[in-house]
């Protein structure tokens, strides 16, 4: 089938969906109403509360949200066949993600611009708060352990693009400087950030002296490492220190000096990123090799592609930008429909253009079903082959294979650090509102809680045990890390169904989805903490039935707590403004 | 066609410098804040030595002082001897 065409029937959907169903949504259900004074106007202090063009926000949210997520997630899908993938990411987007994200901003909005985890308290009760930072919590350590598995993959894999991720850091640096310090203003100073790395990723990609490739120092794969691990391993090992003591660094630092100017530079590739790959898709006309559908897969599709592609098709942390920052913003709460649900249709366009990537990156369906022969072959080799199927499409415009390659892989890398680096920080603050919460002192002095979050989240990452053998870690909860993330986004649109059954609307647009969403999630982790990691299971791992056990039984708990709230057995009301 | 050109460029500029604007607005805030502190600390029990020259700036400083509580969450104002409202 013509990759085109699939994208063009995919747009097309999101385009029907933002016209027809988000109006619908906002129209009838959320009832946004022109006149009403948003928090951005009611609390206006000029640095939380700022009115702001809702185009300008959308940029900003849109930004925010997407990531390596809708990337890594879609690639690994795949496995299944692309049809299951393409229809998640088509209806999840148009009928889930688009209705939570904006969901959980006209909340946020009619709660004084509160975040998700304070309208919790409000709606089921203290304890329901504390089960959500708990959720919250796991949920940021498998981003940190997932994503720093990712990034020191992409390292050993394609060395070439180690030093243009490094120099960014010092770019970054300078730009903050410079805007912070001089007053400059910021979109030259990025744009040439921009143009120094990729002219770094086009120089290292064809000269070997400028690739820090680990491995082949020493010796190769079958060379000597440390510690009697493989080189491949010590190699990993390496790049885990490297990259915790730099997420350290940055999660401690003042946002200004190293996280927002990478923001802006990341901002760029993400437009560099789509643009390369959809006018790739146009020039290069691929026709997709996947197969439509996996006839024999070695693990179900139900209830696991629902949490595989965790973001791209909805995603719990979107809930967090929405009511964390974009409430405070809103100029208009009609612009909530743009900035929400358009937002979460940016995210879908990221996710489709993942799966096109990879579904017409091998030569036959034969390639591809050698490259996909089982679940783990695909959760292993799904990011490599995105970057590949992505150079492919940028090959198309005329650029190299290997430039392409390191280019991409700079792109998901940078992706994937600037999630790392908001990740350390937010789980630095869940740690020390939970020792708030509990009274251990220590725990709220951010060198402690950002050690324990570094600490935590490197233990994890380093896990020996697994196919993999040293390094597993991240490579094994990426499921975990889909369900915590897809359980938040449960959670999310559970509240905003209790929102709206307490104001008397019909809340069956927001209460289906949580439904099938809360279904899948906990099927899935049942099914794999009881028949996969447990001591019986095909797969026995303890740290991963521990993990897997208390995700399930906090969902299990907060939906019980949640349902109750629902059904008005539980003695508090909630005021709308 | 540069003027459409022109104003995606300012858009584009303008998504990107929102958040550093707001970074920079609330270093600006907590300087504000401390030196707020600095010229009133004696109200809240702290000596000041100057507070008498620092007194001087009161009715300049009333505008602020009332956006500060009001901020911190405070219909009134929490001080006796400050009639902001």
């Amino acid at each position: 089938m013509n990759a085109i065409l699939v994208a063009l029937i995919g747009i097309v959907i999101f385009a029907l969906g933002y016209r027809y169903y988000s109006k619908f949504v906002a129209e009838k259900i959320f009832r946004l109403d022109p006149n009403y004074v948003t928090p951005a106007h009611r609390y206006k202090d000029g640095v939380d509360f700022v009115p702001t063009n809702k185009f300008i926000l959308w940029g900003h949210h849109f930004t925010s949200v997407a990531g390596a997520a809708p990337i890594v997630g879609p690639a690994i899908a795949l496995y299944w066949g692309w049809l299951p993938a393409f229809l998640w990411v088509i209806l999840g987007t148009v009928f889930a993600a688009g209705v939570h994200d904006f969901g959980t901003l006209a909340l946020s909005v009619r709660n004084k611009g509160q975040s998700v985890g304070t309208i919790a308290e409000k709606l089921i009760g203290k304890r329901g708060k504390i089960l959500f930072l708990f959720i919250i919590l796991t949920l940021v350590l498998m981003v940190n352990a997932v994503f720093a598995w990712v990034i020191a993959n992409l390292f050993i894999t394609y060395p070439s693009s180690v030093l243009p991720v490094f120099i960014q850091i010092p770019l970054a640096i300078w730009i903050g400087y410079a805007v912070y310090k001089r007053n400059v203003k910021m979109l030259v100073p990025s744009l040439i950030a921009l143009v120094i790395m990729y002219v770094a990723a086009i120089l290292s990609a064809d000269i070997a002296f400028l690739q820090i490739d680990l491995v082949a120092y020493m010796g190769g794969e079958d060379g000597t490492g440390l510690f009697g691990l493989s080189t491949v391993s010590t190699a990993f090992l390496i790049w885990i220190i490297i990259l915790m003591i730099y997420v350290y660094i940055a999660s401690t630092l003042p946002v200004w000096k190293l996280l927002q100017p990478r923001d802006f530079i990341n901002s760029h590739q993400l437009v560099v990123g789509l643009g390369i790959l959809y006018l790739g898709l146009l020039f290069t006309n691929p026709q997709i090799t996947a197969p439509l559908t996996n006839p024999k897969p070695d693990i179900s599709w139900l209830p696991l592609l629902f949490i595989t592609i965790a973001c791209g098709a909805i995603s719990g942390f979107h809930g967090l930008v929405s009511s964390g920052t974009s409430s405070k913003q809103l100029n208009n709460e009609t612009d909530a429909r743009f900035v929400g649900y358009f937002g979460a249709v940016g995210e879908g366009i990221l996710a489709l253009i993942s799966i096109l990537a990879v579904a017409t990156l091998f030569a036959s369906t034969a390639d591809f079903n050698a490259a996909y022969a089982s679940f783990n072959q695909a959760n292993a080799g799904g990011l490599g082959n995105f970057v590949e199927g992505a150079a492919v499409l940028a090959g198309g415009l005329g650029i190299s294979a290997n430039i392409s390659t390191t280019i991409v892989s700079i792109i998901v890398v940078s992706f994937a650090a600037t999630t790392l680096d908001t990740a350390v920080r937010l789980m630095r603050y869940i740690i020390a509102e939970i020792g708030a919460e509990y009274k251990v002192n220590v725990l709220t002095k951010p060198h402690v809680a950002t050690s324990v979050a570094v600490l935590s989240s490197t233990a994890l990452v380093l896990i020996p045990e697994g196919p993999n053998g040293f390094g597993s870690g991240g490579y094994l909860i990426w499921p975990l890390f889909g369900t915590a993330n897809q359980l938040l986004a449960g959670i999310s649109l559970l509240l905003i169904s209790i929102w709206l059954k307490r104001l008397g609307r019909n809340y069956a647009y927001t209460l289906i989805p949580m439904i099938f969403l809360m279904f899948m999630t906990l099927y899935a982790l049942f099914q794999q903490v009881l028949f996969e990691w447990s001591w019986v299971g095909s797969n026995s791992n303890t740290l991963l039935f521990v993990l897997g056990a208390i995700i399930f039984v906090f969902a299990a708990w907060i939906a019980l707590t949640s349902f109750q709230a629902l059904t008005g057995k539980f003695d508090q009301s909630i005021k709308d403004d | 066609m540069l003027g459409k050109v022109k104003q995606l460029i300012t858009f584009y500029e303008e998504v990107l410098s929102m958040p550093h604007r707001q970074e920079i607005a609330r270093e600006l805030r907590n300087e504000d804040d401390m030196f707020l502190l600095l010229l009133y600390s004696e109200m809240l029990g702290i000596p000041n030595p100057v507070y008498y020259y620092t007194l001087e700036l009161y009715p300049y400083m009333m505008e602020n002082y009332h956006e500060w509580h009001l901020r911190m969450g405070m219909e009134k104002s929490p001080m006796t001897g400050f009639r902001c409202c």
